[in-house]
């Protein structure tokens, strides 16, 4: 089975800057879970996006032109900024690998995918 | 045989056997929504044929087959419903009927087999009560699938309207079918059986508390139904120690239950209960099974809980009661759990031990109750015990307008009263 895991977590938390040892530990434990995604035949994909301060939200309704405002979908504390698509057995597999993400404190929905077009 | 013994044997085979029919029949089929339909497909043939043809001598086993016929029939008809998309054409290529006759052969045996089907049974008892599903659900979803009681029962027991309740159980089945609930033992098996006690412990306090407004004739018990369950869980896991903490946490609970309310329904306190009419078969067995865990050392809440209940029960008047050994074990339980209503229990139990004005300086500190009109009874009846009539009153009042129960609210318009 499919599931998309999307990443909720508080933007406003301070990330170590790039070049320091704390960034070199964090980018690593972040490679080594894709690794382990790869080696255990569950990527399919996945994205870090940019902070919600970059997003645009496209507001449709039937028979109406289209609204565009400035940021992101949901205002909330914590903020949708990233996501995986993997394959996994069951449902206990893929909470036990969203349960593995290096994340410090993030809120991870684990959704079942329906249909993708580009599935083997 | 009679219809009221034909009926007899249908709620038997309903609430015994179905449980392990399912479990095995899910574990083959690979579905449990399917399993549960041609369960209850079969158990309504049973309605119908039984009166006719009499009880079959293995009810079990003719379960399974029907069940099994049942489940070929549904699959069958799904594929033909499909039939002329792209959809139903990769299906009929992968139904093959001649695989789901396969699974035929071994599972007659189901009714003798018990130690093959303890294993699918635990999975299904562990899957009802999934971390991914809310409380209500995996209450609902064990006493259907688990307990094998009716939709209907289950809704009268609870209170709820009958559609509300069909309808959370068909979520929940869609749920574990659309994102794929396995049928497996969990890694952290401890936690998950934390779950299922927790909901039997539910199920238990909901036929405990509901006692007295209850037609007898109409609603399930559901302290018996928690027992039994709780007993099969035992069975399945024989090794938890918890399980059986919370057997004798039960069994200790039920024992009093006759001298709970009086004759009009009102509350009859712990310390007026006429222990001469506590059941003192429950208490013995309760006493073993207590024994028997503590044997494991294994602690845990449940099984404090058990202690404390046991002190009470063995006690034979009120006076005779070992408050100090209480209080310390609730200073052990609100370790192990920080419950604000164990620290409740815990003050109730110093005051016991050690007068009302210990008991009184421990509640003052406690927070997180204020809604809660157990906390204010409480203060009330030490302010009484006390000697302080005045603020003993006022806190039956504000208790009086926190209780939802009528017999809860009863006793306490009687204590405001008295005090008046």
């Amino acid at each position: 089975m499919e599931y998309m895991i999307l990443i909720h977590s508080d933007e406003t938390f301070e990330a170590p800057a790039p070049g320091t040892p704390e960034f070199e530990a964090m980018m690593g434990e972040w490679f080594a879970y894709n690794q382990r995604l790869i080696d255990g035949g569950h990527w399919i994909a996945g994205a870090n996006l940019m902070p919600t301060a970059t997003a645009t939200t496209v507001h449709r309704t039937m028979g109406n032109a289209p609204t565009i405002t400035d940021g992101p979908y949901a205002e909330s504390k914590e903020q949708f900024g990233g996501f995986y698509l993997i394959s996994a057995s069951d449902l206990d597999e893929a909470i036990e690998l969203a349960s593995s993400i290096p994340v410090p404190q993030a809120s991870l929905e684990v959704r079942p995918v329906a249909f993708r077009p580009d599935a083997v | 045989m009679t219809d009221a013994d034909i009926a007899r044997a249908l709620t038997l085979v309903a609430r015994e056997e179905s449980g392990r029919v399912l479990a095995l029949l899910a574990r083959r089929l690979g579905d449990v929504d399917l399993a549960d339909e041609a369960v209850q497909d079969a158990l309504a043939e049973a309605s119908r044929t039984w009166p006719r043809d009499g009880v079959p001598a293995n009810p079990a086993g003719w379960l399974m087959q029907v069940a099994k016929r049942r489940a070929i029939d549904r699959r069958r008809r799904a594929a033909t419903a499909r039939r002329g998309t792209e959809a139903a054409a990769r299906a009929l290529a992968t139904d093959d009927p001649g695989r789901a006759d396969e699974v035929s052969a071994r599972d007659d045996r189901v009714a003798d087999d018990t130690h093959d089907v303890g294993d699918e049974h635990l999975r299904l008892v562990l899957l009802c009560c999934h971390p991914a599903l809310d409380t209500e659900m995996q209450v609902a979803l064990t006493l259907r699938l688990v307990g094998g009681l009716t939709t209907a029962e289950i809704a009268a027991a609870f209170l709820v309207p009958e559609p509300t309740l069909a309808q959370r159980i068909v979520r929940a089945k869609r749920k574990i079918r659309d994102a794929g609930f396995p049928l497996a033992i969990p890694r952290d098996l401890g936690t998950r059986i934390d779950a299922v006690l927790a909901v039997l412990y539910l199920v238990f306090n909901e036929g405990y508390l509901a006692l007295g407004d209850r037609d007898e004739l109409v609603r399930v018990d559901l302290v018996d139904e928690a027992v039994r369950l709780t007993r099969l869980l035992f069975d399945l896991v024989p090794d938890h120690a918890e399980v059986d903490g919370l057997l004798a946490l039960q069994l200790f609970h039920r024992s009093r239950l006759a001298t709970r309310t009086d004759t009009h329904g009102d509350l009859v306190l712990l310390d007026r209960q006429d222990r001469t009419r506590w059941d003192l078969v429950a208490i013995r067995e309760a006493n073993q099974v207590l024994a028997r865990t503590m044997r494991r050392v294994q602690p845990g809440p449940y099984q404090v809980q058990a202690i404390i209940a046991g002190y009470h029960a063995n006690a034979r008047t009120s006076a005779d009661t070992d408050w100090p050994a209480i209080s310390s074990l609730y200073r052990q339980l609100v370790a192990m759990t920080g419950s604000p209503v164990v620290q409740l229990n815990h003050a109730i139990a110093v005051a016991m031990a050690d007068g009302p004005e210990r008991g009184l300086a421990m509640l003052d500190v406690l927070t997180g109750l204020d809604r809660h009109h157990l906390y204010h009874a409480a203060r009330a009846e030490l302010f009484d015990r006390a000697g302080r009539p005045d603020d003993a009153r006022q806190a039956f009042v504000v208790a009086r307008s926190l209780a939802e129960h009528p017999a809860e609210q009863r006793h306490l318009d009687r204590r405001v009263e008295q005090l008046s």
